[in-house]
């Protein structure tokens, strides 16, 4: 019996378009996941330089919100930001040749891994400074509304900016002035060595984020399915009831703070925990899904998984064979002429 | 062509620029309802109602963010600052990001935005509200740094800078809010980065802006009295900044003396000297003088107030030093 019969037979119920989705979400996800398996390796190479961070856990995030927006809604995030820009559809081989520096690349190998931008994708930025992603991503939710259109605003920063001054400040004036952003905290339990219990007076950050005038709570972000649930009734609501809203999403890095960190796990987290939240893995929760409702066979997991490869070994050739910019560039884009 | 106050010069272009494009709008604190404090936006509030005119809460990081990402998403900010010294608490915004996002993102993404309001001292504000802050801004790459003397300049300026593609910073000087002068009607623009030679002379270049302009004339009125003629030069911005009309003064006068009210350590000063001790060395005849603010926080007290910024017979003395 051919595992074709079977998938057909148990999931007539499902419609193409949502089964074509479902298998978009995994084919993404693994995508960042093997674009960052090798951006690690291509660091410890020193092809890649400065700092990188991963996002190799906190995939369904940003899959799950993503994927559920217009396409001219916008998107920002803080340096992490690897994988917006991947659920966005830039193309991977200009978000390698960035990390690489390369001319080649989102911004012609002058912002590297945390300040991409593609604005043709509407990524309005990764921000290095922790918590200053807030403010911005608020002034473009401003623009939105100033210009009476329908878009939002999607925010994502980690738990630590949640100590940021800044945060309070636009917090209230999203609030003061119904503003259509959706900030999204990316609670992975830890800033750098830092557990959110000794950062955070209060640990329930959706708490936190309730008293500006708008919701805010508390969503699992370890299964892309839940999160797309979530995503769909919270942009909706923002859609239609022009306000902010706040997400405490709780997630986990299964790596590093940044690449080669030399602290991890051992020194602030035990290999145990890791292990521990590893079974939660995003990747293989959603695969398990999709066989046991027949959405997907294994041979088709695994022909994803060989697509994905190709398209990372496509976008690290690309970015190898990709020139530095000319040194001339060093002077261009200091100001619009 | 009509006189009108420093401040009026200002309002003028920024209701021009406001009618001329939807894009643009104003944010600040106090500066609808209550009209400004400096009331420079008297009656914009009335005029253009609350979706152009934008009260914010007291957040300065907060409403300089909010504008720098309303403009790299296609709006056109004027922000003003209750004072520049304010501005301090969104260095961060200014520097980290307003400066900066056109650069890491490859050009792909413009901040066209100006954040305006008035800096310096003279008003016995004492430390905390008397800061000049053209300096720490002009040494930003990526910030363009404009500081006029007169209400003409104020308004070509502005209106220079609220439709220029990337952040500038529009520096008023509150000594001058109340000066006058002719002020052209309508269409009226100033290009970035071409100085004003306000006095033509031989014997010497004062090269100087904002207030430094007005103590640099009455120098001089006092200096032709006993024959000497100063050159004056209105630098009007800073970044760009029109050093080959300086150099040209220089190799004239082959004297020069920098004038200014911030701190006198580090400040533009020394980069004015610098610039002409790399370009017009040959020229000089003497030493490049500084006259500027004394290194202290501003004083309370009338009198050591007026002894921290520079005065006439500062600049007098100057010009005799080199002569
Ligand atoms: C204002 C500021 N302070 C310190 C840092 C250095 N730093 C970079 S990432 C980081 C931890 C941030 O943690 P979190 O916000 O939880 O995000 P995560 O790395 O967990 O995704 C720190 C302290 C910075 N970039 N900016
Ligand atoms: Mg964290």
């Amino acid at each position: 019996m051919s595992t074709r019969t079977n998938r057909t037979k148990k999931t007539a119920h499902i419609p193409d378009a949502e089964r074509a989705e479902l298998i978009e979400l995994y084919r993404q996800m693994l995508l960042i996941r093997r674009f960052e398996e090798h951006c690690d390796k291509a660091y410890r190479q020193d092809k890649i330089g400065g700092y990188l961070h991963l996002y190799i856990g906190e995939e369904a995030l940003a899959v799950g919100f993503i994927s559920q927006l217009n396409p001219d809604d916008r998107v920002l995030g803080h340096y992490r930001d690897h994988g917006y820009v991947l659920a966005l559809g830039s193309d991977p081989k200009a978000v390698m040749a960035e990390l690489y520096g390369k001319v080649t690349g989102l911004c012609r190998g002058k912002g590297g891994s945390m300040h991409l931008y593609d604005k043709e994708k509407n990524f309005l930025g990764g921000y290095a400074i922790v918590g200053d992603v807030i403010g911005i991503a608020t002034g473009v939710a401003f623009a939105a509304k100033y210009e009476g259109s329908d878009r939002i605003v999607l925010c994502f920063f980690g738990d630590g900016a949640m100590n940021a001054g800044l945060l309070h400040e636009s917090l209230n004036m999203a609030g003061l002035w119904k503003l259509p952003v959706i900030y999204i905290v990316e609670n992975n339990k830890y800033a750098m060595g830092t557990p959110v219990e000794l950062h955070s007076a209060v640990t329930n950050l959706a708490k936190r984020a309730s008293v500006y005038g708008f919701p805010s709570e508390t969503i699992d972000a370890m299964d892309v399915l839940e999160v797309r649930k979530h995503a769909r009734r919270i942009i909706d609501h923002v859609r239609t009831h022009k306000e902010p809203y706040f997400v405490e999403a709780i997630t986990y890095r299964f790596v590093g703070h940044g690449a080669a960190d030399i602290t991890d796990p051992g020194s602030y987290r035990t290999r145990e925990e890791v292990e521990e939240w590893r079974k939660r893995d995003p990747i293989p929760t959603l695969a398990k899904y999709l066989l046991e409702n027949g959405i997907a066979t294994q041979d088709e997991l695994d022909a994803i998984d060989r697509e994905v490869r190709a398209v990372v070994e496509e976008a690290a050739r690309f970015a190898d064979e990709s020139p530095d910019p000319p040194l001339d560039e060093l002077w261009e884009h200091v100001f619009v002429d | 062509m009509a006189v009108k106050t420093f401040r009026e010069a200002i309002r003028e272009a920024l209701i021009e620029e406001m009618d001329r494009d939807e894009r643009v709008f104003l944010m600040g604190e106090d500066i609808g309802r209550y009209q400004g404090t400096f009331r420079v936006t008297e009656g914009l509030f009335q005029k253009y109602g609350p979706h152009r005119v934008w009260d914010t809460p007291i957040s300065e990081p907060g409403f300089i963010a909010i504008a720098i990402g309303a403009a790299i998403d296609g709006l056109r900010p004027v922000v003003e600052v209750m004072t520049w010294s304010f501005a301090f608490l969104a260095m961060d915004q200014i520097v980290n990001h307003a400066a900066k996002i056109l650069y890491k993102s490859g050009g792909a993404c413009r901040v066209p935005m100006v954040i305006r309001g008035p800096a310096g001292p003279g008003k016995q504000l004492a430390s905390q509200h008397s800061h000049s802050i053209e300096l720490w801004l002009a040494h930003t790459p990526g910030l363009k740094v404009v500081i006029p003397s007169t209400p003409a300049d104020a308004k070509g300026l502005l209106k220079t800078a609220i439709r220029d593609e990337n952040p500038v910073m529009f520096i008023e000087h509150p000594q001058l809010y109340l000066t006058k002068g002719e002020v052209p009607e309508g269409e009226y623009t100033l290009p970035f980065g071409v100085a004003d030679v306000k006095r033509e002379g031989r014997d010497a270049t004062i090269i100087t802006y904002s207030r430094g302009v007005l103590l640099a004339q009455q120098a001089a009125e006092r200096l032709k009295e006993e024959g000497i003629e100063v050159e004056i030069i209105d630098l009007r911005t800073l970044v760009p900044c029109d050093w080959e009309t300086v150099f040209r003064s220089i190799r004239k006068t082959h004297r020069a003396i920098a004038v200014h009210d911030d701190w006198r350590y580090a400040g533009f000063g020394a980069e004015i000297v610098a610039q002409i001790q790399e370009h017009a060395f040959d020229y000089l005849d003497a030493p490049i003088l500084r006259v500027a603010g004394a290194d202290v926080p501003m004083p309370y007290n009338k009198h050591l107030e007026r002894h921290a910024v520079p005065q006439v017979e500062d600049i007098v003395a100057a010009v005799k030093q080199v002569l």
